[in-house]
């Protein structure tokens, strides 16, 4: 039995099999579990926003957005000897915590845009999307095996599903 | 102005900002004591700025189970605002406000949720209302959603709109005491016009 290593909020990490990953208490944030499946690298992006390009902060920190965020973790795969042809990924989060009537539309749909800004850029780096469990109004954590690809989704008075 | 970050303004007002905290929290706490109608003590506030990262494990970890009450704030300034609590303490709450009608156990249904965010609704609104005062500011909320999860869970709403502003969380955490210990936090979240009204109507313009 590996180790699992910890991915905090706007944070990504990676790991070889039997090591794995896991994010506790993803919301309306992302994650995003990717596998190389012949060399069970793999690695966990926890994402909170769409997208990087309304900032303007030279600083930036490339984990907390679905656009850098992915494509950083792509390249910290890679640099470990992923292949991106061989990539599959499965995704989780997106939740809507809190309903609201009439105003703050924004914050109720960041869940939503958070998983179109995910798929896009999935799409994009052709890395197909094998399962998913996202939206919803409940918070889960989540743990990623490279080694099987299973991604185990934990939440407050369900049982525990594997996607 | 447009380009000034959370971690800019904080450096320059934290003091301002803890004060509001100070002020804030004690009215929310003389506002629950009113409801409880009991003595309510409570701890000078820790203001606290946190990497994202640090927040869950302050609270007892990401997957403490919390209840937040979260609500949009209207007005001269805009954004949202958020109290949170941890379960037992909840529990606690609402055995007390619904004084004992309520059967142990039956806490988190309709009722007693119900109770609760009509909780959340008077201390925050005893929060804003302080503000207001101070900053002669007009400061409304909107009806209060409420929810019970993991505390990461929760805390992705506020980090998500602090994370528009930079990469760290400001929240006021409140210790108080009527029989039994609480740790109660707000998290207030102006948008960033609105941090700049806040500090220039408290006779600190930013430059």
């Amino acid at each position: 039995m590996g180790e699992i290593i910890k991915v905090g909020m706007a944070d990504i990490k990676t790991c070889v099999s039997p090591d794995g990953v896991t994010t506790l208490g993803l919301g309306s944030c992302v994650g995003i579990a990717i596998r190389d499946p012949s060399t069970k690298i793999g690695g966990l992006a926890h994402i909170m926003l769409p997208d990087s390009k309304a900032m303007r902060n030279e600083h930036l920190n490339l984990a907390k957005f679905a656009d850098t965020g992915i494509e950083e973790l792509v390249s910290q795969m890679e640099k470990l000897g992923a292949r991106r042809s061989r990539m599959v990924a499965k995704i989780a989060g997106g939740a809507t915590m809190f309903s609201f009537h009439g105003s703050n539309t924004a914050i109720g749909q960041v869940g939503q845009r958070n998983v179109e800004a995910t798929k896009e850029k999935l799409k994009q780096l052709k890395i197909p999307i094998l399962a998913e469990d996202t939206g919803a109004n409940y918070g889960r954590t989540v743990i990623f095996y490279p080694e099987t690809g299973e991604f185990h989704i934990r939440a407050v008075g369900r049982s525990e599903s594997v996607i | 102005m447009g380009d000034m970050t959370l971690a800019q303004i904080t450096e320059n007002y934290y003091d301002v900002l803890k004060e509001l905290g100070n002020i804030g929290a004690g009215n929310a706490m003389t506002a629950l004591s009113q409801m409880l109608q009991c003595k309510v003590d409570m701890k000078v506030p820790q203001v606290k700025l946190l990497e994202f990262s640090a927040v869950g494990d302050m609270m007892g970890g990401e997957e403490q189970i919390m209840v937040g009450v979260f609500l949009g704030v209207e007005g001269d300034i805009t954004g949202s605002m958020m109290f949170m609590v941890e379960e037992e303490c909840a529990k606690h709450l609402i055995r007390k406000i619904t004084m004992g009608m309520l059967p142990e156990g039956t806490e988190f249904e309709e009722m007693g949720l119900s109770a609760m965010k009509e909780v959340g609704n008077i201390i925050t609104g005893a929060y804003l209302n302080s503000l207001s005062t101070m900053t002669n500011l007009k400061i409304f909320s909107t009806p209060p959603a409420l929810t019970v999860d993991m505390a990461g869970a929760i805390l992705s709403v506020p980090a998500i709109q602090f994370g528009i502003l930079g990469d760290k969380i400001l929240l006021i955490q409140s210790q108080f005491y009527d029989d039994m210990e609480l740790d109660g936090y707000f998290i207030l979240i102006p948008d960033m016009e609105s941090y700049a009204k806040i500090l220039t109507a408290l006779g600190l313009p930013l430059v």
